[in-house]
């Protein structure tokens, strides 16, 4: 149930920022210094979610057959691999490193 | 352009609902989450937060795909003048602004390619990315054990995957690394979820005072 409710709220919170750009269009939105914070916003969330969902198992800092896996997968992107290939093989990588170790 | 472009995102959604399932979220769950929230960098933070906290999690992990959805808003900004949607079509362009609808129609050079690009690649991305979420899911929830299947690497890479095309500044380059260390390195003290909302705050001061910018007057 509390998993349904954040689903909800969740959903209209995203969907709140959408709908204000078009309700609301010459406002604060337009200042350029707003428009690069929210960029910043951006970047800073999808790499602390990185770091975490790489290096961190039940709040605590670990090492483990992530980290190999995350390495090829940037090593890939450098490459401009596709998304879901890159998604795939860090995957099979960190799969096959547990299987044999 | 549309259809190529729904369908590569049609494939993340595989991985999106495959990932959902492994976080302990159902089928439905899932399912409703692609329609309803559409918006991919959103919808990954949430089932990540999700879990590694589990439903005493939900508050921290509906904040952050709240702040993760705030570049749509800037989105809606540049399609209002081209879209001049009213009424129900206003409300369904909105659902249908995210990164690769302005993308390419912000492409497009006249203003009726522009409008035509924004419904046909929303449309496209909403019924490619809801159906793949279905077939992830399916799929996710048919496996074992999630980390011999590497899904929570797999969950890395995405969000490595969504933060790389953002990498070409240095202000965005400084930004991750800080983001990163302080996330990682506050983990161990901090409840689930607060780690990540403390690296947005680190993008919050980047950001008003301007600082790592290549590109700022020397001060005198």
């Amino acid at each position: 149930m509390t998993i349904w409710i954040g689903i909800l709220l969740g959903s209209v919170a995203v969907y709140s920022w959408k709908i204000f750009g078009y309700l609301v269009p010459h406002t604060v939105l337009d200042n350029p210094r707003v428009g690069k914070i929210a960029n910043l916003i951006t970047v800073a969330l999808l790499s602390a979610l990185t770091g975490v969902q790489m290096l961190t198992s039940g709040g605590a800092i670990s090492f483990d057959a992530r980290v190999p896996a995350i390495a090829v997968a940037a090593v890939m992107l450098a490459f401009r691999a596709p998304f879901i290939v890159m998604v795939a093989v860090a995957a099979a990588v960190a799969a096959l490193l547990r299987y044999f170790f | 352009m549309s259809i190529g472009v729904g369908l590569a995102t049609g494939l993340y959604g595989i991985s999106f609902g495959a990932l959902s399932t492994a976080a302990g979220l159902n089928l439905w769950q899932t399912q409703v989450l692609s329609l309803l929230m559409f918006s991919g960098g959103s919808q990954f933070a949430f089932v990540g937060i999700i879990a590694a906290g589990g439903p005493a999690a939900v508050g921290v992990a509906v904040v952050s795909a709240w702040l993760l959805g705030v570049r749509n808003g800037f989105y809606a900004v540049r399609m209002n003048p081209v879209l001049e949607a009213v009424g129900f079509r206003k409300l369904l362009s909105a659902q249908l602004t995210i990164d690769e609808s302005t993308a390419v129609a912000t492409a497009q050079n006249l203003r009726g390619d522009q409008v035509k690009g924004f419904w046909l690649t929303g449309a496209a991305v909403f019924v490619f990315w809801n159906t793949m979420t279905f077939v992830g899911a399916i799929l996710g929830s048919t496996i074992g054990d999630p980390k011999s299947w590497g899904l929570d690497a797999a969950a890395a890479a995405a969000f490595l995957g969504l933060l790389w095309p953002r990498l070409k500044e240095r202000q965005a380059l400084a930004v991750a690394a800080l983001a990163f260390t302080v996330a990682v390195v506050t983990t161990p003290s901090l409840p689930v979820g607060l780690p990540i909302i403390l690296a947005g705050l680190v993008a919050l001061v980047v950001g008003a005072f301007n600082l790592f910018d290549r590109k700022r007057e020397p001060t005198k």
